[in-house]
């Protein structure tokens, strides 16, 4: 059994088919139960569950708040590197795209380590790019043992393993995955991924469970909105957590609502934007969804934006972020994607104290 | 006539325990501690930042508060004895609130694990409080293992829901020779009130404080509610009944003049 099997029963699910059959009452229906079901959440996320927003958002605060209070755990982006061997046709790093590449040896690193605890953060997540013979497992399992003594939680967002590679960085100190699939179409997935070992649709698809296996403590999973119809990729999302929770219940599930952005590269431009309503609707749906599962909005998402959510079931934010390697302390200027959130750890804990919440920077001690 | 809530040696004059966690910011926890009355605070040692000169949860609990670090976060045994003996090594004294979860669905504790950390710790020396799901067995073996007292759980953590475990809590206060602190699922004062008219001896209440639109008022509503409960208790609520009295009582034959 893998997460494909369950996709599998659902791969020619007909959802305007289902969406057409959604009532009014069904979605009340729904907002009075105290479990919500895989077809549950689907009809709330459906054209006509919108017009019960605010319901759907009172709720999904009462139910954010029950379970993680008026807390915003914090964690920042470290890149360290941006070679890449893939050729994603929406992202900066991709193959095609040509710009100076870098990779951090392990003193930058570190820097870069040191100015970001200086902040006073102690969850940080370190990412790279597809290009697994440059910047290797052992290079990444050094970096790791080198911010070590810097931060309480290192997630990790790199190409895909098995759950023995994964295991391996564990040991080394990392405790949390992030792996986005992108788009849960395989069809589309082919298309976007027309080179490169990220071309491998199940590969990526079970590399959360074998995160789950190698015995990381928590893991992200989720879609790059605007690939595909949105409502499908935010039921996939929920999905996806769902079977993890499931079957790996002392796991921390959390998915992430990433939206495309502006980046490096020839243009791409999302074939279905996703709009604000879109977003709180998807993240509102799946709150009611999953009451205890994290949820992570980035620096992707405009400070207005955030601010307004944050009531809404965010969990995990980003702060300080920057997408280039070496942008805090080499100035370097290739970011993957323009973030929009520009704010720094300063400006974004007094925004969240405003908004009557408590940031959190600590949420976990290494043992 | 003195009642006081004895846990290991220390008395506390209080029955009402609160948590650090859920907060809008940590500097509520001084006007909580203050408002509630509690002398006993429990904190998650995953959210103590001992380097952080600033934001640091453990600043904002003033001296003379009991400090029950709890070990949320553990996934079994072994995670909680290192969770405990880090709390204890950082200065955190050697009290321990037991949380052993390997669900993060429903949170619910684990039971086996739960008493294989209370036998290490409690032969290490500390204060074992260990939260559980109210399973009789889980508790006796629990007094076997050397805890201090047991934390039964109301309902689900975080479901402000109440006393649905109630029958179960019974039998745990009527059998168990320790302290019985009921923990979680406590989400209104009259929930607490109800749990000590029970005849726990204490409550643990977070969420039902720290999700209320005023957090100050609902801990002192939450320690008045436990004291009315605890008085009602050692008052000895008169029996009530679910029915009138019948007015042919079925036993009247026996008095009736004729009877042989």
């Amino acid at each position: 059994m893998s997460f494909y099997d369950l996709y599998c029963r659902y791969r020619d699910f007909d959802f305007d088919h289902y969406f057409s059959t959604v009532d009014h009452y069904q979605v009340e229906r729904i907002l009075q139960q105290d479990q919500v079901r895989p077809l549950d959440f689907l009809a709330l996320l459906s054209p006509l569950a919108g017009e019960h927003l605010e319901g759907m958002a009172q709720k999904a605060h009462q139910v954010t708040l029950r379970n993680f209070g008026r807390t915003i755990v914090l964690y920042t982006p470290l890149y360290l590197s941006n070679y890449c061997n893939n050729q994603c046709l929406y992202c900066g790093f991709s193959v095609r795209n040509h710009f100076v590449r870098k990779q951090l040896t392990i003193g930058e690193v570190e820097q870069e380590a040191r100015l970001i605890a200086a902040s006073g953060l102690k969850h940080i997540l370190i990412l790279t790019g597809g290009a697994r013979k440059i910047a290797t497992l052992e290079y990444v399992e050094k970096c790791v043992r080198a911010i070590r003594p810097y931060f309480t939680s290192i997630g990790i967002e790199i190409y895909a393993l098995n759950a023995q590679e994964y295991a391996r960085l564990v040991e080394a100190g990392v405790d949390s995955l992030t792996i986005y699939q992108e788009t849960y179409n395989p069809t589309l997935y082919a298309e976007l991924h027309p080179s490169g070992p990220k071309r491998d649709y199940r590969f990526r698809l079970d590399a959360p469970e074998a995160g789950c296996q190698a015995g990381m403590r928590a893991v992200n999973v989720g879609a790059l909105l605007g690939l595909d119809k949105w409502r499908q990729e935010a039921f996939f999302t929920g999905l996806h957590a769902n079977y993890l929770q499931n079957r790996y219940p002392e796991v921390e599930v959390a998915i992430s609502m990433p939206r495309m952005r502006p980046h490096l590269g020839d243009g791409y431009q999302p074939a279905y934007p996703v709009d604000d309503r879109d977003m709180v609707q998807f993240m509102t749906a799946f709150r009611l969804f999953m009451p205890r599962a994290g949820l992570t909005m980035s620096t992707r998402e405009s400070a207005p934006f955030r601010d307004h959510i944050i009531r809404l079931g965010v969990t995990r934010m980003s702060a300080g972020s920057n997408t280039a390697v070496g942008g805090r302390t080499l100035q370097e200027k290739s970011p993957q994607f323009e973030i929009s959130d520009q704010r720094n750890v300063t400006e974004m804990v007094q925004s969240i104290r405003e908004l009557g919440y408590q940031p959190v920077f600590k949420d976990w001690h290494p043992l | 006539m003195s009642d006081k809530l004895k846990i290991s040696n220390q008395e506390f004059s209080t029955r009402l325990l609160i948590g650090t966690g859920k907060y809008a910011c940590d500097e509520l926890i001084p006007d909580i501690l203050a408002s509630s009355g509690a002398e006993i605070i429990t904190v998650a040692l995953r959210r103590v930042d001992f380097e952080a000169t600033v934001d640091n949860v453990m600043y904002h609990i003033p001296e003379g508060i009991q400090l029950l670090p709890n070990t949320s976060g553990a996934r079994n045994a072994q995670e909680a004895v290192r969770i405990a003996r880090l709390a204890r090594a950082m200065g955190c004294g050697n009290w321990i609130k037991i949380e052993v979860i390997s669900d993060n669905k429903y949170l619910l504790p684990d039971g086996y694990e739960t008493i294989k950390a209370t036998e290490t710790l409690a032969g290490e020396g500390f204060v074992v409080l260990p939260y559980i799901s109210p399973d009789l067995m889980v508790a006796r073996k629990l007094v076997e293992a050397g805890a201090a007292a047991v934390m039964p759980l109301g309902a689900p953590i975080g479901s402000n829901r109440g006393l649905k475990t109630r029958e179960l809590l019974k039998i745990i206060i009527e059998e168990i020779p320790l302290p019985v602190i009921v923990d979680a699922g406590l989400g209104r004062p009259s929930h607490a009130c109800e749990a000590m008219e029970l005849g726990a001896s204490a409550c643990l209440v977070n969420t039902g404080i720290a999700s209320a639109a005023h957090p100050v008022n609902m801990a002192r509503a939450f320690a008045q509610a436990v004291a009315a409960g605890r008085q009602a208790f050692l008052a000895g609520p008169g029996a009530s009944q679910g029915t009138a009295r019948a007015s042919s009582p079925l036993t009247g034959f026996l008095y009736e003049e004729n009877a042989n």
